[in-house]
């Protein structure tokens, strides 16, 4: 009995977490215009997205959105490595000072980080559109970034590094053929998460993309919905991207359990 | 002693860490094809100077000289040398082979030459067929091995050992001693190793370097080490050993535990306070009580496999440890006496606490970072004075607050009849202190010092 309550319980809230996207899964199986009507069973909203039937302006947005996932990524990936390595040379309250800055904005919250970058990018007299987008995501990511690979560096052992050296490899060489090989895969989990963030983002964009009519998918959808009524093949395209981003985090925790296996 | 025997050379090396000293002028020469240790304790400095050797670290003061050149700025990375670590520090993502052939790649040697020297290396370490395997999926004496490879194949000038097999179980650590002795035999190349295993460093070396507190206390083989201990430090720490306070009496006489006996040691001046060694294995027994020099009452005896380990109680209310074939039953009596070449004369470091200090109101002198009542002084505030105390006129307290301040016991020597500790204040200043309680190493006490007992001089004027 208890079992079973502790079961129901378990599916109870994965009905309560997954509902919503569920519900955008199945009607983006039928055509009609609103949400919640159903029009029978069809497959035309998939095509439409597919051939071109949909805005020149939603394309704009998905293209926007997966350049600046993808550069904005590359570029916390780098920043972060390296600033991960820096961290985890310092000593003592140094260290922890700036680890403690690192966590910070992650625990902000979003809109707060937006306007702040949107004030930032006023009083510098930036020109707001990609670029500054890009900035901004960016600044959010790397934290993320940080903490993915700090954690491969402490399991390094502390000598592996000396050891290098002492047989006779630069200290650039050292990084590129000891540290970096072993913390490659806290990098690799660190640009996914970096990736997903990119993309997932819509507070930050918002205050930071400017009125140059520059469009990402969130800010995209946000303003759609707000003209009347959401554009129907948006219903396949969240399909699409929620399948995407879970089979990125099933990627992440697969290579993780992995990972952990094996320093076992 | 040709200079071009010496490969390595320390002159005058000092390390300070955060404004603390970790070694102090270290001065030292090594002869190719030397097996030399460095031993002590941690924190002893002995790690310190191994990486000042190789590079890791740069002196603050002095210099290392390879082969009579000077490393100073010379990155790790261009020395002729080689490190195996304590934890061994292999590439996890490199296997076995690509491990050992790490430094031959970097050197760019061709493929072929590579090959042959990886395995002669393994062959070496008795690892053939290992080549292929993952480092991790192999035993901690197996990885020990790879890295002593990866260090050989490199065929450095010097091969420097940092408690190489500290992290191994005491059967691996027996062999793979063998080994590393037999090993230095085959390349004859000179070997520099770190431990604070003192039966370790007599089995495998040459010449022996005993460190403590930042300081060499001695240098010698390992017969010499052992027979002829400087200090009441080297004494205690290599090997079991009886140290007691002593007074020379004259000239190959020396006086403790109540009795005279003749000793082969002069030069000491008449009337002199000594440390005392006696080995244990060194004590003559007798069962009939009135033969030898004195007397004393068996209290244990533990076999201990090859001989018995016994303590006894002497006529004059010291403890003393003997070894013998013989056992004797607690509660017996036995005579006792020790030939003159089973006792080593050791001049005392010193004989009081000595600080600097400065007085702070006409009752009160700073020193140790503390302020202590001295009841009157004859001196007047904000003279800088030379503050003695006697080590029996310290008292250690459980109580942290109760004291003037804080302090850790950093060694203990028992000294037949009470113990003489080393107390660590926070500053990192030592007191010296005799007492009958028994404290533990790491303890924290609170140390108080009675007005009567802290004697007040004029500042020395250098």
């Amino acid at each position: 009995m208890r079992k079973l309550l502790a079961q129901s319980y378990l599916w109870l809230l994965l009905l309560i977490l997954y509902s919503p996207i569920v519900i955008i899964a199945i009607f983006s199986f039928t055509e009609a215009k609103v949400m919640g009507n159903w029009s029978g069973l069809s497959f035309g909203l998939y095509s439409n997205l597919f051939n071109g039937q949909v805005s020149g302006a939603l394309v704009r947005a998905i293209e926007n959105t997966l350049s600046i996932g993808v550069l904005a990524a590359l570029l916390s990936t780098i920043l972060g490595s390296i600033a991960a390595v820096g961290i985890f040379n310092l000593k003592g309250w140094k260290k922890k000072s700036i680890t403690f800055l690192n966590d910070i904005p992650m625990l902000n919250p979003d809109i707060i980080t937006g306007i702040s970058l949107f004030i930032l990018f006023v009083a510098v007299g930036a020109r707001q559109g990609y670029v500054t987008v890009l900035l901004a995501h960016v600044s959010f990511c790397t934290p993320y970034v940080v903490l993915s690979v700090m954690p491969k560096l402490r399991q390094m052992n502390p000598n592996t590094y000396e050891a290098a050296l002492d047989l006779g490899a630069t200290p650039s060489q050292a990084l590129r053929k000891v540290i970096f090989p072993q913390i490659w895969p806290g990098v690799i989990s660190g640009f996914i998460l970096a990736f997903t963030l990119s993309i997932d983002d819509f507070a930050v964009t918002l205050f930071t993309k400017g009125n140059q009519g520059l469009e990402t998918l969130s800010t995209y959808i946000y303003a759609d919905a707000r003209k009347g009524g959401l554009t129907p093949e948006l219903r396949p395209l969240m399909t699409i991207i929620f399948l995407t981003v879970l089979l990125l985090l099933v990627i992440i925790n697969i290579r993780n359990s992995r990972l952990t296996k094996r320093n076992k | 002693m040709a200079d071009k025997d010496i490969i390595i050379k320390l002159e005058h090396l000092s390390k300070r860490y955060e404004g603390k000293e970790v070694l102090h002028d270290i001065n030292l020469y090594i002869r190719k094809g030397e097996f030399l240790t460095l031993l002590g304790p941690s924190g002893c400095g002995k790690s310190t100077t191994l990486r000042l050797i190789a590079g890791f670290l740069q002196p603050d003061e002095g210099r290392v000289l390879l082969s009579g050149k000077d490393m100073t700025g010379i990155p790790p990375y261009r020395r002729p040398l080689n490190t195996v670590f304590q934890r061994y520090a292999l590439f996890p993502h490199l296997d076995v082979y690509d491990n050992v052939a790490f430094g031959l790649k970097l050197q760019g040697l061709p493929e072929d030459k590579i090959d042959a020297k990886v395995r002669k290396a393994l062959k070496m370490v008795t690892l053939t067929d290992y080549e292929d395997r993952d480092v991790e999926s192999l035993s901690g004496g197996q990885q020990q091995r790879v890295a002593i490879a990866r260090a050989i194949v490199n065929q450095p000038k010097v091969l420097l050992l940092d408690e190489p097999l500290a992290a191994l179980d005491r059967k691996m650590r027996a062999d793979m001693q063998i080994e590393l002795r037999d090993m230095h035999k085959k390349l004859g190349i000179t070997f520099i190793y770190v431990t604070h295993d003192q039966e370790e460093a007599l089995t495998l070396s040459d010449t022996i370097v005993v460190m403590d507190e930042g300081r060499i206390q001695q240098i010698g083989t390992p017969a010499d080490i052992y027979n002829e201990p400087v200090n009441s430090f080297v004494a205690n720490f290599i090997g079991e050993s009886n140290i007691f306070n002593g007074t020379m009496v004259k000239d190959r006489l020396v006086s403790f535990i109540g009795h005279d006996f003749p000793c082969v040691d002069s030069g000491f001046g008449e009337q002199t306070p000594v440390d005392v060694v006696v080995r244990p294995e060194d004590v003559v027994v007798d069962k009939d009580p009135s033969a030898g020099q004195f007397s004393g009452k068996v209290t244990s005896c533990i076999f201990k496999g090859v001989h018995y380990e016994m303590l006894l109680d002497t006529d004059s209310g010291n403890e003393i440890m003997i070894q013998n074939y013989l056992a004797f039953e607690p509660g017996t009596t036995v005579g006792m006496s020790i030939p003159p070449d089973g006792i080593q004369v050791m001049k005392k470091e010193r004989l009081r606490n000595t600080f600097e200090g400065e007085i702070s109101s006409p009752e009160t002198v700073d020193f140790l970072g503390a302020t202590f009542n001295v009841g009157h002084t004859p001196f007047e505030p904000g003279t800088k004075v030379r503050v003695e105390v006697e080590f029996s006129g310290v008292n250690l307290l459980d109580d942290l607050e109760a004291g003037e301040l804080e302090g850790e016991v950093h060694s203990i020597l028992y000294k037949g009849d009470h113990y003489h500790l080393t107390v660590c204040t926070p500053d990192g200043d030592k007191i010296y202190v005799d007492t009958d309680d028994v404290w533990d190493k790491g303890d924290l006490v609170g140390i108080e010092i009675a007005p009567k007992d802290i004697k007040i001089k004029e500042a020395d004027d250098d």
